[in-house]
């Protein structure tokens, strides 16, 4: 996935929209005060300088899949992992709640479950039936929308051919408004996600890369306009 | 040295079965008052269970606090039975005597009540058997030995077994004892107990000869406990803090720290409660000062040490974090606590002589060390975890909930009641030990020299 700063409005749309399709919990005033709310992909706001000439800056963080997943061999017990595909999943049923991945995330987007979450009806029914309603006790995480990556395949499968660039798109990326999240393969160089990548190769640079985490997301970073003085 | 009284073999085992013959005036109000504390926290616990986390103080991003800061407090209390009775035994020092089988109480109830944080503490403690057993055997999906949270159970659990081992081989002696001493279902208790212990010179050889085993034997596990709690943060790459490499050497002396110090604590209790004045006496204390002199001195270097490398290596954050906990509020209060009860108060005090012979002060500074020292653990675990990155954004804080005071409060509690309980079945100052020491200090006269009595081969 890349992360286009310079195209990021800090709108949020890519935050509820991930609330929506991943059933992620209700994040009620109590919540936050607790501070136990959930947002699988946040909006970070900073502020740059003093307020007549301040510069909102944002930056979207969600998992980034990192290749070398500092969340992943501090599980006792195998509940986080990295899948065939690369995607760095989370087994719910074997997760038991140590909270050690949570500890080890440098850019904290791990969360953990610390009850059990309802919806009020008629909430109840905006329930995404593809994917599982966390209980309480457990961690979760952004998945890439797994869910709408298997029924990509699933589909292209069904219709005899590989899986095309734009056939999968999480629900983040899809809401985005001025396409400031981008999804796709970057080993294929004709899809979108590498073209863009190519294109702005300059502006490239992943999140606390100094820490060797080696992330499945990039970040392209805003371009600043030369101030004439 | 003062002179110290031979007292016969009856006097002995009047004195020191006391609490398993009768029971003291004060015990049973005593036990229900700790028994109150437990059965508060078993409430906790029952209501954390049924309510999840949220009702800890715990959040994101401080997701470990309290318990896991208990956690490995009694897992740094446990060090205090090796340290005792091992090391002492192999270096002959005679002044352990009276004090190795408190201690080696101390490690294997420590221990399991440590044992119990993390179990709690997890998000589904009732699914947390495949943690430690490998039991899924169908799908071939076995604990992941990568993590430090699957070395720790292989550490404690095995250090649980030596400790458990070297306490019982110690007490067959005394079991013996008791057996021949008893009646009634007490008579066949001790009896199973001692399996068949009858004082022949076999057994006696097969018993010291296995305690000196074990005590050379589990001096590496006793290593490699603290040092294996110690990885649960210095493998952790991603928390500021956490990050220095003699994490596993500063921990196992901060344990020994805070190990003898408990020691001291349960010496000078026992001493009062069952006035075993002649047998726990001011020279044990006065020895077991001069050990936490060095001991302090020891773990302080190396406290020096991990906050040098936290400021040399200039890394921003990490450099952020060591001025919020030395100069923000409310860090700066507990890390002025933690130093002065820790270090600055009574290492210093313990180099006089008088301080070290005078009971109620030792009593006193060894409280005081273990407040510090349970500080230190807190001041490790989560300044760490609230200024984890360098991203202002979600930086937290955190505060405890009543249910983990209530846990924290139950812990002490518990190890409390183990003692009594123990106590009333099991003598606390070993019998045939005090008895081996005074023989050895027994001397004749040859001609004008006086010589010992007895020569020990070892």
């Amino acid at each position: 996935m890349a992360v286009d700063l310079d195209r990021c409005t800090g709108c949020q749309a890519c935050v509820v929209a991930c609330q929506a399709e991943n059933n992620v919990s209700l994040n009620l005033e109590e919540a936050f005060l607790q501070r136990r709310a959930k947002a699988w992909i946040r909006i970070e706001r900073y502020w740059e300088g003093e307020f007549p000439q301040g510069k909102a800056r944002f930056l979207p963080v969600l998992c980034q899949h990192c290749n070398n997943a500092p969340c992943e061999p501090v599980c006792p017990v195998y509940a986080t992992y990295h899948n065939p595909e690369g995607l760095n999943v989370q087994v719910y049923p074997r997760c038991i709640g140590t909270r050690f991945c949570a500890n080890n995330c440098p850019y904290q987007v791990r969360f953990f479950n610390f009850q059990e979450h309802v919806w009020p009806p008629p909430l109840n029914n905006g329930l995404n039936p593809h994917v599982t309603v966390r209980s309480r006790g457990i961690m979760e995480k952004c998945t890439f929308c797994l869910q709408r990556i298997n029924r990509g395949k699933r589909e292209a499968r069904a219709q005899g051919r590989p899986v095309r660039d734009g056939d999968i798109v999480p629900a983040c990326a899809q809401a985005c408004p001025t396409e400031a999240l981008v999804f796709g393969d970057r080993n294929d160089p004709q899809s979108r996600v590498a073209r863009l990548l190519q294109a702005a190769s300059a502006r490239a640079y992943r999140l606390l890369e100094e820490m060797g985490t080696d992330p499945n997301v990039v970040y392209l970073m805003k371009v600043e306009r030369l101030e004439r003085s | 040295m003062e002179e110290r009284r031979i007292l016969s073999d009856t006097e002995i085992n009047l004195d020191l079965l006391a609490p398993v013959y009768g029971t003291p005036r004060w015990f049973w109000p005593v036990v229900g008052l700790l028994g109150l504390v437990v059965a508060a926290a078993v409430g906790a616990f029952i209501w954390m269970l049924t309510q999840g986390l949220v009702v800890t103080g715990l959040n994101r991003p401080v997701f470990w606090g309290f318990m896991i800061t208990n956690f490995v407090f009694w897992v740094g209390i446990s060090h205090a039975g090796v340290m005792i009775s091992s090391i002492l035994r192999l270096a002959q020092a005679e002044w352990r005597r009276p004090v190795t089988r408190a201690a080696e109480l101390l490690t294997i109830l420590a221990l399991l009540t440590a044992a119990l944080f993390p179990i709690i503490h997890s998000g589904r403690p009732w699914r947390t058997l495949y943690w430690v057993f490998p039991y899924d055997f169908a799908r071939g999906i076995w604990p992941n030995v990568r993590s430090p949270l699957v070395w720790d159970p292989a550490a404690i659990f095995s250090y649980l077994t030596g400790a458990t081992l070297f306490i019982y081989v110690a007490l067959l002696p005394d079991l013996a004892t008791l057996r021949d001493r008893s009646l009634g279902w007490r008579h066949y208790f001790y009896g199973a107990l001692s399996l068949g212990w009858r004082g022949m010179s076999r057994q006696w050889r097969l018993q010291a000869l296995v305690g000196i085993l074990l005590s050379a034997l589990i001096l590496p596990v006793f290593i490699s406990v603290h040092s294996v709690v110690s990885w649960d943060f210095a493998v952790a790459t991603a928390v500021e803090g956490w990050h220095a490499t003699i994490f596993a050497p500063y921990f196992v002396l901060g344990a020994i720290h805070s190990g003898v110090s408990a020691v001291v604590t349960v010496m000078a209790l026992v001493r009062y409660l069952y006035g075993w004045k002649a047998y726990i006496r001011p020279e044990h204390f006065d020895a077991l000062g001069r050990l936490l002199v060095a001991v302090g001195l020891a773990w302080f270097y190396f406290f020096a040490l991990e906050f040098a490398f936290g400021l040399y290596g200039q890394d921003g954050p990490e450099v952020a974090l060591r001025e919020m906990v030395v100069f923000q509020m409310p860090w700066a209060g507990l890390f002025i606590v933690f130093l002065l009860t820790a270090f600055f108060i009574p290492v210093p005090l313990w180099l006089f002589r008088r301080v070290r012979r005078n009971i109620p002060l030792m009593l006193l500074l060894s409280v005081l060390v273990n407040i510090g020292m349970w500080l230190e653990r807190f001041l490790i675990i989560v300044p760490g975890l609230a200024r984890k990155e360098p991203f202002t954004f979600v930086w937290g804080s955190y505060a405890p909930s009543i249910v983990e005071i209530l846990l924290i409060a139950g812990s002490f509690a518990l190890v409390c009641l183990g003692f009594l309980v123990f106590s009333r079945l099991f003598p606390l100052i070993p019998l045939y030990d005090q008895k081996e020491g005074q023989v050895l200090r027994q001397e004749v006269e040859v001609g004008r020299a006086r010589v010992k009595a007895v020569i020990r081969e070892e």
